[in-house]
């Protein structure tokens, strides 16, 4: 497949979810300082940068789990003002965030199904509002074991009691396991050992295959240059510029990330015939 | 299971599967149904009282109990909603007080009817606990400043409201007086009040186990932030926890006037430390998230059969306050201990 070509395409649809000029400061702290950012169906968008780079915060004023100082949000091309997690959730936008977002006192399944719980289908659900528990307990397990991941087997484990890897597991499973258009995953595979991280991004893979669009932050550079169509490097609270695996080396995109040079010192012109993005590389 | 495998295990995995002690057995078990403590300590007591004195296990004074704690035991249901969601209510027996007194006036010097100086007494009680629940979850203020302040305005309002007089029962109509009537079930004699009570368990327990919003109830204990981002209203969840616990305590003051005869600010005082008292010994953790509507049943009926046993024992009213301290300490120490088990695995 031809890079040029894949990125003239994308060019002419519409982003799934797009941000421009995205600020947000807390106090004296400026964590996002007008940062654009699009993402198509079909595609994995990989966010790198620094700590501290303003990578959470940006996914996090996506998800509305922020509400951004300044900036606008459309998703497929409709403006959108997200006030809370909820409302991304509603627009088809399913997050895993750095800190998992799990209720360590609730099992696995409550956990999966927290904030979207099943009634009964009968006079007791409709009437008292009574959850349909096995019903939830059985599709979490099947929503486990389609998506392959072994480490999760007592689907009614209390999450305190789970290792790291394995809570990172279950979030990665919650957000997957209801669809949505936008999948964010924020350092999903930090806590995850060699099989399950791979596990990770076969799902991430089977997700854009789908054609949902996928936003994947990673320090992870393999995994970065393995499964992202385009990556939006983040640094001191802007965008650096956006580049592909195809037209960049690791070494590069880790010299852009700390400063050391510029995208069109890295290639110069290499993103031409994208007009949207050429912008991206002067801010 | 482990001789199956094909793969040799690591030391690592040996340990992992080693037998468990019986205390982290116990530690365990205790952690997934926290209210077995409480039930082991109402069977000692209960056996301990029936030796101390012949009188006790008597279906006459076991009745007695019964009556005796429906008002604090009434209360801790609001109190558990809220120490749930990591909060505390100091405010739940004056407002208590505030509704009896707003009833009391409406029924026996407005001549409102009993039913209707009821119902406004419900809307009271619930706009008090909504407000509670403004400044907790909109204004963000700690829980237990925020009932420190609402307990002096709800006493003030109460004790101006009354004058410093109570409203005789007569005054107040059949109606309002009525959770006091008791009816024999076998040998025992249950009153309208404990009845009413028992019901109020029932309907909140369920609403805690069996529907989103009693799993939202926990999550937001457990972790608000977390339960925020995983989609979760934690405002708007505060507020209905505040403001049930409003109604709860509306109702407990019906319970209440039933049992004094009258409407007055004079009684129950100690009934809002005691309400903190039976969910902790039910075994609810201070920190939020975890404990049960059982356990804090257990622990009402549990301080009942401590001061009813230790004064049929004819022991001095100080040592059963001396008791239900140790019990609140034993209780908590427990709590923390139990909350070790996230520590191993
Ligand atoms: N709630 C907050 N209050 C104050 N400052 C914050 C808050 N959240 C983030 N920041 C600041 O915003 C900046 C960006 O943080 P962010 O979490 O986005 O970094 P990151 O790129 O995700 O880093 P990492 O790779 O370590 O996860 C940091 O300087 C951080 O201190
Ligand atoms: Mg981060």
């Amino acid at each position: 497949m031809n890079a040029s070509i894949a990125i003239d395409a994308d060019s002419a649809r519409v982003p799934v979810l797009s941000a421009r000029g995205l600020v947000k400061t807390f106090g004296p702290v400026v964590a996002l300082d007008g940062v654009d950012v699009d993402v198509y169906s079909g595609e994995v968008l990989a966010i790198i940068g620094d700590n501290g780079a303003g990578k959470s915060v940006l996914i996090k004023c996506l998800t509305g789990a922020e509400i951004p100082d300044a900036g606008q949000l459309r998703v497929e091309g409709r403006p959108v003002a997200f006030r809370k997690p909820q409302d991304a959730r509603d627009a088809g936008i399913e997050t895993v965030y750095q800190s998992l977002a799990l209720s360590p006192a609730l099992d696995i399944a409550s956990n999966m199904f927290l904030g979207r719980e099943r009634r009964r289908d009968n006079i007791l659900g409709r009437w008292l509002h009574m959850l349909d528990k096995r019903g939830m307990r059985r599709e979490a397990a099947e929503k486990v074991a389609t998506l392959g991941i072994q480490t999760i087997q007592d689907i009614t484990q209390v999450v305190e009691t789970l290792s790291g890897g394995q809570r990172q597991a279950v979030a990665v499973a919650r957000a997957v396991a209801f669809g949505g258009k936008v999948i964010v995953l924020d350092e999903p595979t930090a806590a995850l050992g060699v099989r399950e991280g791979g596990v990770v991004l076969e799902i991430v893979r089977k997700l854009r295959n789908q054609g949902l669009a996928v936003i994947l932050i990673s320090h992870n550079m393999p995994h970065v240059f393995e499964s992202a169509d385009r990556i939006h490097i983040q640094r001191l609270g802007r965008c650096a510029g956006v580049i592909t695996p195809k037209t960049h080396t690791m070494p590069q995109a880790v010299a852009i990330m700390t400063g050391a040079i510029s995208v069109a010192d890295s290639l110069p012109g290499a993103a031409a015939g994208n007009p949207g993005r050429a912008g991206d590389l002067e801010g | 299971m482990s001789e199956s495998r094909i793969t040799p295990m690591t030391a690592a995995e040996i340990f992992r599967r080693r037998e468990l002690t019986t205390m982290q057995r116990i530690q365990r078990a205790l952690h997934r149904h926290p209210e077995i403590s409480p039930l082991c300590v109402l069977l000692a007591a209960l056996v301990t009282f029936s030796f101390a004195s012949s009188r006790f296990l008597q279906p006459s004074n076991l009745s007695l109990i019964l009556q005796q704690v429906s008002v604090v035991g009434s209360l801790a249901i609001g109190q558990t909603l809220i120490i749930l969601t990591a909060g505390i209510d100091l405010s739940v027996g004056a407002m208590m007080l505030l509704v009896t007194m707003v009833i009391g006036v409406l029924a026996g010097k407005a001549g409102v009817p009993g039913w209707l100086s009821l119902g406004i007494g419900i809307g009271v009680g619930g706009f008090a606990g909504f407000l509670n629940g403004v400044l907790v979850a909109q204004v963000r203020l700690p829980p237990f400043i925020v009932t420190l302040g609402s307990l002096n305005v709800f006493i003030a309002i109460a004790l101006l409201m009354s004058g410093g007089r109570s409203i005789p029962g007569a005054d107040l109509g059949p109606f309002l007086v009525a959770t006091n009537l008791s009816f024999p079930v076998g040998p025992f004699q249950f009153t309208v009040g404990a009845v009413l009570v028992i019901a109020m368990y029932l309907a909140v327990g369920f609403a805690l186990s069996q529907t989103a919003w009693g799993r939202h109830v926990y999550a937001v204990g457990d972790d608000s932030s977390a339960a925020r981002l995983a989609g979760i209203q934690v405002k708007r969840l505060l507020l209905s926890v505040y403001t049930l616990t409003g109604v709860i305590v509306a109702l407990s003051a019906w319970v209440l006037i039933g049992r004094v005869g009258a409407a007055t600010t004079s009684s129950a005082v100690d009934a809002n430390l005691d309400s903190v008292t039976a969910v902790v010994i039910g075994g609810a953790s201070l920190f939020g998230g975890r404990g049960s509507l059982l356990g804090t049943f257990l622990g009402a009926v549990i301080v009942g059969v401590f001061r009813n046993g230790l004064a049929l024992a004819r022991f001095d009213v100080l040592y059963q306050t001396l008791a239900i301290g140790l019990l609140i300490i034993a209780a908590v120490s427990l709590d923390q201990w139990i909350r070790g088990v996230k520590a191993q695995r």
